[in-house]
């Protein structure tokens, strides 16, 4: 019963595929972060007729499922004759639903610093980008780092859908393996395991950060 | 660029579509009420005194919350065929996302119960209210009042997660029945574009009732 033909070297793939899942997830947070602290900002300072296209577009990435919208981006990439791989199809769509989540959460963190405040370090003689960059920013920062850290989390879990526009990472290449050695519980425990570990640490350090942070409060 | 759009096609295909998303709502359904009913009894599990019952609650929801939802699928679907339970596609799909809900309600409703004081449940007894019946009245009432938006959000998710469905093979939901037409005609952009625009109807006349039904119910 515990004989198996898992070998080191089936281990060695897949933990290439969980750097393949760990490089898309880093450009996809990287990409939607800097993309979502943007359009954060924007949504938290601009009148409604900016910020509601804004958030209607980005809801459309929320509401809709990531694997169909892997599927739209890589067929339209071919219709209008884009030449990008598919590593770079996975990431860009990938940056994108992270934005459309980060935009949220980073507006949150925004509106969470009290007007008073503001007006407080305004009086104080602090001109606007100071009152952004030395009040606003490390208030925001306290409500929105915690959910930032599970939005990554969340993105990590969700590269495994990637490969269906044919990209091999964690999930897909314990599947190669499956279909080799025919012992899918125990390769998929082996997949899951190191899934959990890539994100079970981070996430206790989320809550962590969160339980202390509000203490402090 | 030297592509027509042929919309005509998937227009035709619109009433199979439809048929579809009604299987993608059941299977959301469904796993909402079956994950509604586990995250409960996680949630108690969690505050047992038993330690027993703690571990294997803590272990759910931490396996749930720490691994892709299509990883639980495909355990469902592959991982427990190995072991003699051959799940067809929708069971397992099912299974998948209703254990990826129960840990992720289970968290909100320990929370929710958290966010009652107990006091309440205290000063319900001082009133001569049994367990049973304060717990039903008064605790039971202000927790769902934390825990609906959390549970609105977690159903928009499930509907989104049963678009896994295809990759275990079933092909009667709305994904599936998508890829069924685009394997025939090759009009990838053209039907997954119409089944997004369904998956975000759905989205948002689920978060619409939902809202609805907040403020008929909180309006007090």
């Amino acid at each position: 019963m515990f004989e198996t033909s898992f070998s080191l070297n089936d281990l060695w793939f897949m933990l290439k595929g969980a750097g393949v899942t760990l490089t898309v997830t880093f450009w996809a947070v990287l990409g939607g972060s800097l993309l979502g602290v943007a359009f954060g900002l924007m949504r938290a300072v601009s009148p409604w007729w900016v910020n509601a296209p804004i958030g209607f577009v980005l809801d459309i990435f929320r509401s809709v499922p990531l694997l169909i919208q892997l599927v739209l981006a890589n067929a339209f990439k071919s219709i209008i004759g884009l030449k990008w791989d598919p590593f770079t199809v996975g990431c860009v769509v990938l940056a994108v639903y992270t934005a459309a989540y980060c935009t949220e959460i980073v507006r949150a963190g925004v509106l969470a610093v009290p007007a008073t405040t503001r007006r407080a370090a305004r009086s104080l003689g602090l001109s606007w980008t100071q009152d952004l960059t030395s009040i606003v920013f490390p208030i925001a920062l306290r409500v929105a780092l915690p959910s930032w850290i599970g939005l990554t989390l969340g993105v990590m879990k969700d590269t495994a859908m990637v490969w269906w526009i044919g990209i091999v990472e964690l999930l897909r290449s314990s599947q190669v393996i499956v279909t080799r050695i025919h012992e899918p519980l125990f390769v998929l425990s082996i997949a899951g395991l190191i899934y959990f570990l890539m994100s079970f640490p981070i996430a206790r350090l989320g809550a962590r950060l969160e339980k202390r942070w509000r203490e402090n409060d | 660029m030297h592509y027509t759009f042929q919309w005509r096609v998937a227009f035709n295909a619109l009433p199979d579509m439809l048929w579809g998303a009604l299987v993608t709502l059941e299977v959301a359904v469904l796993s909402m009420v079956l994950g509604v009913f586990f995250a409960v009894v996680l949630a108690l599990g969690s505050s047992s005194q038993y330690r027993a019952f703690r571990g294997a609650a803590a272990t759910w929801v931490e396996l749930a919350r720490n691994t892709p939802a299509l990883f639980q699928i495909y355990m469902a679907y592959f991982g427990l065929g190995s072991i003699g339970i051959q799940l067809d596609s929708f069971p397992a799909l099912l299974a998948g996302i209703t254990f990826n809900n129960a840990g992720y309600l289970a968290e909100t409703f320990r929370g929710g119960l958290r966010a009652v004081p107990p006091t309440q449940m205290r000063a319900a007894r001082s009133l001569g209210m049994g367990p049973v019946q304060a717990f039903r009245l008064i605790v039971l009432p202000q927790m769902f009042r934390v825990v609906f938006y959390p549970m609105t959000n977690q159903m928009v998710w499930a509907i989104l997660m049963t678009s896994l469905g295809v990759i275990v093979g079933l092909n009667n939901d709305l994904t599936g029945v998508t890829q069924d037409l685009n394997v025939k005609s090759f009009r990838t952009f053209e039907f997954f574009a119409v089944a997004a625009v369904i998956y975000y109807l759905i989205a948002k006349l689920v978060t619409l009732s939902a809202r609805l039904m907040a403020y008929r119910l909180f309006r007090y």
